[in-house]
């Protein structure tokens, strides 16, 4: 497997989408070429970034909204308890 | 057969990911809490049908995905499927100049993504076309298979692919643009040695041409 057919299935590596024998033979290319390493690696923290740093935290009012809308209590979610109703 | 008293307990503990994902779909906090608030009453409503031991954060997801499609996309043309092909092969990596220097043990493309402020990553989030950018959070953010795409957004999984492929380079090249814009990437030396345009002029639009 050469640097082309490697970045080929670099997604479908990533996203653990390949058959273990087309997973082998990647993986035994990434050992041996630094370079291709090196950009699966990039790819990795880059998705690590844009999953760490697009969080929201739900507004505490909507979470009281949605919990009284269908009837329940679940304080122990949130920091301050919603007042009794 | 899922009993609706289980409802708070097991879908609650999903609604930060659920606002966040909102939140990238609709562009603003007041539509998104709409969004949140109507998921969860169908959810709960619709929870007795869910089968349970199958996957409930899924099936939530598929939820907010019919809704924002029926609420928000009915106000839209519906979108095209593909878009600016141009961008498909888009390497970030490539763009930082990644496959130059070799050999460091803290190397500049992982201290560019480093500086990558949140509001970055969540505005070229944002900036992809719809379809696209709700395959790209299921996969990289949500981190579910092809196969929970393919259920959660109801499209053939050789959809889900070509979505996220393009979707992936889109959204790279969108944080390329976005970090230069803020200066946290050096200018390419393509560009500066093919154009000589004048330095840094600041004007707010972006630039027409790449």
């Amino acid at each position: 497997m050469n640097c082309d057919e490697t970045y080929k299935g670099m997604y479908l590596y990533l996203d653990k989408e390949l058959t273990v024998w087309r997973r082998w033979k990647i993986t035994r290319h990434l050992d041996r070429c630094p370079p291709c390493s090196r950009g699966f690696d990039f790819e990795l923290e880059l998705r690590e970034v844009i999953m760490t740093r697009s969080r929201e935290r739900v507004p505490d009012d909507l979470r009281r909204r949605i919990a009284e809308a269908i009837g329940v209590e679940f304080s122990d979610e949130v920091n301050d308890p919603p007042q009794g109703l | 057969m899922a009993n609706q008293v289980d409802f708070a307990e097991q879908a609650m503990p999903f609604m930060d990911k659920l606002y966040a994902a909102a939140m990238r779909m609709t562009r603003n906090p007041a539509d998104a809490e709409d969004l949140v608030q109507e998921t969860y009453l169908r959810a709960y409503r619709g929870f007795g049908g869910f089968q349970e031991g199958t996957n409930l954060k899924a099936w939530l997801y598929r939820i907010l995905s019919n809704t924002f499609i029926n609420t928000y996309r009915a106000k839209k043309r519906r979108v095209e499927e593909a878009q600016l092909d141009d961008v498909e092969e888009y390497s970030l990596y490539r763009r930082i100049g990644g496959l130059e220097s070799e050999a460091a043990s803290r190397t500049p493309e992982s201290e560019i993504l480093d500086a990558m402020p949140e509001e970055v990553v969540k505005e070229a989030l944002e900036a992809l076309p719809e379809q696209f950018r709700l395959a790209v959070l299921l996969a990289d953010v949500e981190g579910f298979s092809y196969k929970e795409i393919s259920e959660i957004t109801e499209v053939p999984v050789g959809t889900v692919m070509s979505r996220l492929h393009r979707g992936r380079k889109q959204l790279q090249s969108a944080l390329y643009e976005l970090a230069r814009e803020r200066k946290l990437v050096p200018e390419p030396i393509s560009a500066a040695t093919k154009s000589m345009s004048p330095p840094q002029s600041e004007s707010s639009g972006t630039p027409d041409e790449l």
